[in-house]
């Protein structure tokens, strides 16, 4: 009896084997450069010109001046409306799409072909989808061309100069590259329902529109939790669409610089006190909705 | 759960059953309509990409077409001799694709592997710290991370673009998912009863048998990999060494309007293409694949 329980724990040992290479890459690769940036956080540490000033330490001056700028409130501000422009069409669709495929009184035919399609603009590099809309929306491009040769248009349009029209694009672009997506997550979510549930409805002679309402939209919070969530998640690290769109620059006057924008900017300059002081509070931040996410789905999964 | 209005509903239904069949019919209608308008909104913009692609400068300034021309080869070819190191950007972000790749899956299937198949004391504990951990984006500590390469004179090489790959916790997620129902138990004990080694076991037995799952997250690392611009661009500085985001973000800062308009559409299309005809022959298990590591069941 001893033997073996000592045999099982010889194997066990194993488990902290295979877990070296997962631990040495996150230790290096991830917690060392985290603390590290932590650590400039608190340092003076840029550059003026060509001379190197600091690093010295300053407690939390940074973040002093990092949030008694207007600067922070300004890109949190565009990223936010950028992503609130995206996600609501989009959960929208998604949720009305989910429905349509799940729903067998339906029938739809094509469904995988409509599947693959809606999902591919997501595996689509985001950098050359944005140069490409560039192109496409520049004063001679495309859209121009046919808005103004069809007569909808006298003019060509200035899309890249206009606050509403930039932002408009972003939005656009995150529209269609996440809503299939957010599609097939819903629709995971509608398929895991117990289908005995919308019988019992059925009998009861419950429209689908009151099925919907009364058993689906409940019974979707969680996904629809990790969906909004990861979805604000992802829309706080908004980066290669407008900074590839307008070149870096986030113009016109700045209404489309994201806070990755803006960190990446300050990485560039070598402008470490500010940068540091920025990601931690991202960090924060970001820390805080993966907290909820966690809470709402994958607490369940630690057996 | 159904309220009053909701039976009235009902009532009304029941007395006209027709109704409820051509409400069907219409909503079905409704459905094709809006879902063929989604596709074209989704198609649209790279069959302009292509048609762009294959017509000449000049052309392209006469305004737009809605048919090819049969200038792409031209494009191409002028783009290959042209000022950006596009083939050699091209060789660059495969090698970093599939090396991550690689290493993302095989390692990732390992940390699942310790976590589903031994039970050893911080079993729990580091299951829940990489949860916890899934979430966090990589951007908080690039600066850490430059400033590390910098140091460690590993900027200009692929090694801090691939390696971190080791670690990622989604992946891990995905595949531990996986593993919990489709590695039996009594598999493992056989083989081990037949005196094989534990990294045996795991490298003959295990990983083939999540040939299916790693094989998914395979294509989602290598194309995450492809697409990825924030890192690469503040590592990468050498012309030798850049990826294909990088020379895409080039193009942009250029001064483009001086441009053969042909060419920029072609080294769009080509970043753009070869992801997309991967996409097509793969779209069964990609699309598959898509829920099964984030919702549970």
């Amino acid at each position: 009896m001893s033997r073996k329980l000592s045999h099982t724990q010889r194997v066990n040992r194993w488990g902290y084997i295979f877990l070296i290479p997962f631990l040495l890459a996150f230790v290096i690769f991830q917690l060392i450069p985290l603390i590290s940036t932590i650590y400039n956080s608190f340092f003076e540490n840029y550059m003026s010109g060509l001379t190197h000033i600091g690093p010295t330490f300053v407690g939390l001056e940074n973040y002093k001046k990092l949030l008694s700028g207007g600067e922070l409130l300004q890109y949190t501000k565009n990223t936010m409306i950028m992503w609130i422009l995206g996600f609501v069409p989009q959960i929208l669709i998604s949720l009305l799409l989910a429905a349509w495929f799940t729903d067998p009184s339906l029938r739809l035919k094509g469904q995988r072909f409509f599947k693959t399609v809606i999902y591919l603009p997501n595996l689509i590099m985001a950098s050359a989808f944005a140069m490409l809309f560039f192109t496409l929306f520049s004063n001679v491009g495309p859209v121009n061309s046919i808005l103004v040769s069809t007569g909808i248009l006298r003019h060509h349009f200035e899309f890249m100069s206009h606050v509403g029209s930039v932002r408009g694009l972003v939005a656009l672009m995150n529209f269609l590259m996440w809503f299939g997506n957010t599609t097939i997550l819903l629709m995971a979510g509608m398929m895991g329902i117990d289908t005995s549930l919308f019988e019992a409805a059925e009998v009861d002679g419950a429209t689908a529109g009151q099925i919907f309402r009364k058993i689906t939209l409940p019974l979707l919070k969680p996904i629809f939790v990790y969906v909004l969530i990861t979805s604000l998640i992802g829309g706080l690290q908004m980066f290669d669409v407008p900074q590839i769109l307008t070149n870096g620059t986030g113009d016109p006057m700045r209404s489309s610089m994201t806070l990755i924008m803006w960190l990446n900017k300050h990485l560039y300059n070598r402008n470490y006190g500010l940068a540091g002081a920025l990601s931690v509070l991202l960090l924060i931040i970001t820390g805080i909705l993966s907290l909820i996410v966690f809470k709402a789905t994958a607490a369940e999964e630690v057996d | 759960m159904i309220d009053e209005r909701d039976i009235q509903d009902k009532d009304i239904n029941l007395g006209a059953p027709n109704k409820g069949a051509a409400s069907v019919r219409v909503r079905r209608i409704v459905a094709y309509i809006v879902l063929i308008l989604l596709s074209i909104l989704c198609l649209v913009w790279f069959y302009i990409l292509f048609i762009n692609a294959t017509r000449s400068n000049g052309d392209l300034s006469r305004g737009f077409r809605a048919y090819p021309s049969d200038r792409l080869f031209v494009n191409l070819n002028n783009l290959f001799h042209g000022t950006l190191p596009v083939a050699r950007g091209m060789l660059n972000s495969l090698i970093i694709a599939a090396l991550s790749a690689v290493l993302t899956t095989y390692f990732s299937t390992m940390t699942a592997y310790a976590i589903h198949a031994y039970r050893f004391k911080c079993r729990k504990a580091i299951f829940v710290f990489i949860l916890a951990v899934m979430m966090v984006p990589t951007q908080v500590s690039a600066l850490g991370f430059q400033q590390m390469c910098h140091n460690m004179g590993l900027e200009n090489s692929y090694i801090p673009l691939v390696l971190p790959s080791v670690a990622a916790p989604v992946v891990f997620f995905y595949l531990k998912q996986y593993m919990d129902s489709n590695l039996p138990g009594e598999l493992l004990e056989a083989a081990r009863m037949d005196g094989a080694g534990e990294i045996g076991i795991f490298n003959i037995v295990v990983v083939p048998m999540m040939k299916p799952a790693i094989a998914v997250q395979a294509i989602f690392a290598f194309v995450g990999s492809w697409n990825n611009y924030f890192m690469p661009s503040l590592l990468l500085h050498k012309d030798e060494m850049k990826t294909l985001p990088i020379l895409i973000a080039q193009l942009r800062a250029a001064d483009w309007l001086k441009f053969d308009m042909g060419q920029v559409y072609a080294m769009i299309a080509f970043s753009i293409f070869p992801v997309i005809i991967v996409y097509l022959i793969l779209s069964r298990y990609i699309v598959g694949g898509v829920t099964a590591g984030s919702v549970k069941g």
